[in-house]
C-alpha cells in the first residue's frame, strides 16, 4: 500500500525524495525566488551598506487557523516587525518548520502560501528554510522558527535609556485584538467581529520616518500586550514609568465585550501588528498624523506619557478619575471565577 | 464608543449627589459581599467619591478566598498523590496552600487543568475514559447550581466532584450575630473604619448569587436585619444601591429589599436551579477560610449522588491539621470587614500580588487584590 499523499507521513523529514518533494511542492512553491531555487546550504547575501538586524522567534499558535490569520502570517509579520520597530528595513526571512506526522499537506499548502502571500507584500525574500517531521502526539501540528535580516536605517531609534519623562507614548492602533480573537475562538465563540490584527507594521514606521519624526523607543506588541511592552521600557529605562489614559486607549467594543465575558484584561493580550512609540511631547502630533495616513495606523491615538517613576510600571487614570496600577504579568493570565 | 447606560458618568453624578443631599444623624456602615463589586466599586472610582458619613466595607464575598487551605490541599493530594485529572477554576489555582499551590502542583509534574465551568470537566471525563476526573467546585450559588445542573443531568462514571461550595445568606446571619456587631463597640488596638463602630446598617447583596437564589433567604435574616439592596456591577447600579440603602437606614424602618439588578434578578430567583440545587446537595456546616465553622452555609452532594462525591469515591476529607493562613495574615479580619486590607501591616511590600501571603491578595475576587491594584498614587488622597 502507497504512503498517503494528503498528510505529513515521517518519510517527510527523512532528507529524501518525500523531502524534496515536499520542499519543491510547497515551499519553493509558495515562495519562490532564485536564492531559494539555488538549494545551497546556505544563502549568500548582499545587504548593502551600513549595519545589519536580526532577530529570531519561534510561533507555536493554537488553533494554526484563526479569524484574520494563521501561524504562518504571524510567522512573517513576527519577524519582520521586530526588524521594522528596530529601525531596519526588513529583506531576508528563513523559515524552520516542525510538522507533526499526520499533518494535513492541504493546510501546510495554506500556511505556506499565507506567508509567501505576506513576504511579497513586505518586499520580503523567504531565502533559506528547514523541514523536520517529529511523531504524532510531539507536536501542535506545525511549529514554525523566522529569522529576519535586514539593514539598519540612519536614524534607528535610541531606545529606552532615551526616553524622558514628558515624552508623549502612542500606540498604532487598537490593543488586544490577536488575545481576544484566540481566546474567543478557543472557548467556543466566533463573531465576525474579532479577527486578529496580524499584519506588517514597516508601512507605519515609515510613515514616521518619512514625516521626520525621531521615536525614542518603539517595540511591536506581542505576547503580555500593551502593558508588558511599557512594563519592559520601564524596566529597562530604570527610572520612569507611564501613564495611560484610559479614555484614550483603542481597545475595539467587540474586544472590550469578550473580555468581560472570558474574564481577561485587554491590555495585557497579544497584539500581532501593532507598534508602541515613544516620542518627544512635541513630536506627538506630527506622529499621530503620520500613522493615521496609512490603513494600518487609521486607528492610531495618543495613549499616555512617560512620567517619572510611580509604585508600579504603568498607571491607567480611569474614565472615572481614579487609578489602576499595573505591573508585569506574573504568568499566564488565568480566568476568573465568576 | 458609546458607553453602556449603566455605564454613565453623568447619571453617576446625579445619583452621588441625591446621596450627599442625605443628612443622616450619625455615620452609617454598610457591607456589600462580592468580590466582583469590590472590583466595580474601585475600577469606577466609586471609593474615592462616597460621603465622609458613609463607610462601605467588603465582607466575605471571594468564594476562592474563603475556602479552607484543607480543602485546596485535599486537591492538590487527589492530584499529586492519587494522579487525577484536577479541573478547577483559574484563581483557584494560585492561592497558596500546606505544600503549594495547585499551580505549584501542576509544574512539578500533577495534571491540573484550568476550566472556566464545570462543563469543560465533563467533556475532559468524556475525552480521558481511562482517567479519574475531579471537578474542585469552589463557588457561591453562582456555581452551585452549575455543578447542580450537571450532576443531576447525569455525568460520565469517571467523573466526580470535590464540592467547596458556601452559601451568602448564612454567613450575613453570622456576621450580624458577631459579639462586636452586637455589642457595637470598637476593637481596640486596630485602625477601625471612618466614624463608626463594627455595627452593620446595611448590605449590598451579590447580584448573581441572588439571580439564582431570589431574595426570599435575605428576609429572614433575623431581628438584627439591616437594610437592604442587590445591586447589579454597574456604577449606576452601584451608586443606587447605596442611595436606597442609606435612605432604609436613616428612616431605621425594617423596609423592603430594594431590587436595583431587576434586569437579572427576581424575588423568586431561578426556581429551576433551586429546584435542581435542592435536589443534589444538601446544606451543610462548613469551614471558611479565616473565619471559622458558619452553620448550614456549605453544601454536600446527597448520598443517591455518592458515586460522584470524590470524597466519598476517594475516601478522603480534609485535613485539619492543615494551617488556615500564614501565621501573620489578618485575611480572616478582612473577609469579616473589620480591617481594610491598607491597614494590614503587611499590605504591600510583605504581602503584593507577586508574593501573596494569603489569599485575599491571590484571587482576583480578593478585596487585598482590589485595593493593592488600586492603590492611590503617592500625594494623591484616596
Amino acid at each position: 500500500m502507497s504512503e498517503p499523499t494528503d498528510i505529513i507521513s515521517l518519510g517527510h523529514g527523512s532528507g529524501g525524495r518525500l523531502t524534496h518533494d515536499l520542499v519543491r511542492q510547497v515551499f519553493r512553491r509558495h515562495f519562490g525566488n532564485p536564492l531559494l531555487a539555488a538549494e545551497g546550504d546556505a544563502a549568500v547575501l548582499t545587504a548593502g551598506a551600513g549595519a545589519l538586524a536580526v532577530t529570531t522567534d519561534a510561533f507555536v499558535v493554537t488553533p494554526l487557523e484563526f479569524p484574520g490569520g494563521d501561524i504562518g502570517a504571524l510567522a512573517v509579520h513576527g519577524s519582520l516587525n521586530d526588524l521594522a520597530v528596530a529601525g531596519a528595513l526588513p529583506q531576508y526571512l528563513s523559515a524552520a518548520f516542525i510538522l507533526e506526522e499526520g499533518l494535513p499537506l492541504a493546510l501546510l499548502n495554506r500556511i505556506a502560501g499565507s506567508m509567501g502571500r505576506a513576504a511579497a507584500d513586505c518586499g520580503v525574500t523567504v531565502v533559506a528554510g528547514d523541514t523536520k517531521v517529529v511523531e504524532r502526539g510531539h507536536g501542535d501540528g506545525v511549529y514554525i522558527v523566522t529569522t529576519g535580516v535586514g539593514r539598519m536605517r540612519a536614524a534607528p531609534p535610541a531606545g529606552p535609556g532615551a526616553v524622558r519623562a514628558g515624552d508623549a507614548v502612542l500606540v498604532t492602533g487598537p490593543v488586544g485584538d490577536h488575545g481576544a480573537a484566540i481566546a474567543a475562538v478557543r472557548s467556543g465563540m466566533a463573531l465576525a467581529e474579532l479577527v486578529s490584527d496580524t499584519g506588517s507594521l514597516f508601512p507605519c514606521v515609515d510613515a514616521l520616518y518619512q514625516a521626520g519624526v525621531a521615536p525614542r523607543f518603539m517595540r511591536d506588541a506581542t505576547r503580555g500586550g500593551l502593558v508588558t511592552v511599557l512594563a519592559e521600557l520601564c524596566a529597562q529605562a530604570r527610572d520612569v514609568s507611564v501613564m495611560l489614559q484610559e479614555a484614550d486607549l483603542p481597545v475595539r467594543a467587540s474586544v472590550r465585550t469578550v473580555c468581560e465575558m472570558l474574564g481577561l484584561d485587554p491590555l495585557y493580550l497579544a497584539c500581532e501588528g501593532r507598534a508602541v512609540v515613544v516620542v518627544p511631547a512635541g513630536q506627538a502630533q506630527t506622529a499621530l498624523a503620520a500613522l493615521q495616513t496609512v490603513p494600518a495606523g487609521q486607528d492610531s491615538s495618543i495613549v499616555g506619557e512617560v512620567t517619572a517613576r510611580a509604585p508600579s510600571p504603568v498607571v491607567l487614570a480611569t474614565r472615572y478619575g481614579g487609578t489602576r496600577l499595573y505591573d508585569m504579568l506574573a504568568s499566564e493570565p488565568l480566568p476568573r471565577i465568576c | 464608543m458609546s458607553d453602556l447606560r449603566f455605564r454613565d458618568a453623568a447619571a453617576v453624578d446625579r445619583v452621588l449627589a441625591a446621596l450627599y443631599a442625605l443628612a443622616p444623624a450619625r455615620p452609617l456602615r454598610f457591607m456589600h459581599v462580592c468580590g466582583t463589586h469590590e472590583n466595580a466599586l474601585c475600577e469606577y472610582g466609586l471609593r474615592g467619591r462616597l460621603p465622609a458619613w458613609l463607610t462601605l466595607v467588603a465582607g466575605p464575598g471571594c468564594p476562592v478566598c474563603v475556602c479552607p487551605a484543607s480543602e485546596i490541599d485535599l486537591a492538590r493530594r487527589l492530584a499529586v498523590d492519587r494522579g487525577v485529572l484536577l479541573a478547577s477554576f483559574g484563581d483557584v489555582m494560585r492561592v497558596p496552600a500546606r505544600g503549594g499551590s495547585l499551580l505549584e502542583a501542576k509544574a512539578a509534574g500533577a495534571d491540573c487543568r484550568v476550566v472556566y465551568g464545570i462543563d469543560d470537566a465533563v467533556a475532559l471525563a468524556a475525552a480521558n475514559p481511562a482517567r479519574e476526573v475531579v471537578f474542585f467546585a469552589v463557588g457561591f450559588e453562582t456555581t452551585a447550581c452549575t455543578t447542580a445542573a450537571v450532576l443531576a443531568r447525569g455525568v460520565p462514571a469517571n467523573f466526580s466532584v470535590l464540592t467547596s461550595h458556601r452559601l451568602v445568606p448564612p454567613a450575613l446571619r453570622a456576621l450580624l450575630a458577631l459579639e462586636d456587631v452586637r455589642r457595637r463597640t470598637s476593637d481596640v488596638g486596630d485602625r477601625i473604619n471612618t466614624g463608626a463602630d463594627n455595627q452593620i446598617d446595611g448590605f449590598i447583596l451579590p447580584g448573581h448569587a441572588t439571580t439564582v437564589t431570589g431574595l426570599a433567604d435575605y428576609r429572614t435574616l433575623g431581628p438584627a436585619a439591616p437594610a437592604m439592596a442587590v445591586a447589579g456591577f454597574e456604577p449606576v447600579e452601584l451608586a443606587l444601591a447605596l442611595l436606597r440603602i442609606s435612605q432604609q437606614a436613616i428612616r431605621g424602618d425594617p423596609g423592603p429589599i430594594h431590587n436595583i439588578y431587576p434586569r437579572a434578578v427576581r424575588d423568586a430567583g431561578n426556581l429551576v436551579a433551586r429546584h435542581l440545587m435542592d435536589e443534589v446537595f444538601a446544606a451543610a456546616d462548613a469551614a471558611w477560610r479565616g473565619i471559622g465553622v458558619i452553620p448550614a452555609s456549605g453544601l454536600r452532594i446527597r448520598a443517591h449522588l455518592a458515586a460522584h462525591d470524590a470524597q466519598v469515591r476517594f475516601d478522603v476529607a480534609p485535613d485539619p491539621a492543615v494551617p488556615d493562613t500564614h501565621k501573620a495574615c489578618r485575611c480572616g479580619d478582612v473577609l469579616l470587614g473589620r480591617l481594610e486590607p491598607e491597614a494590614c501591616p503587611l499590605f504591600g511590600a510583605g504581602c503584593n500580588p507577586d508574593r501573596p501571603l494569603g489569599p485575599c491578595m491571590v484571587a482576583f475576587e480578593g478585596t487585598c487584590h482590589a485595593r493593592f491594584r488600586h492603590r492611590p498614587l503617592p500625594g494623591v488622597s484616596a
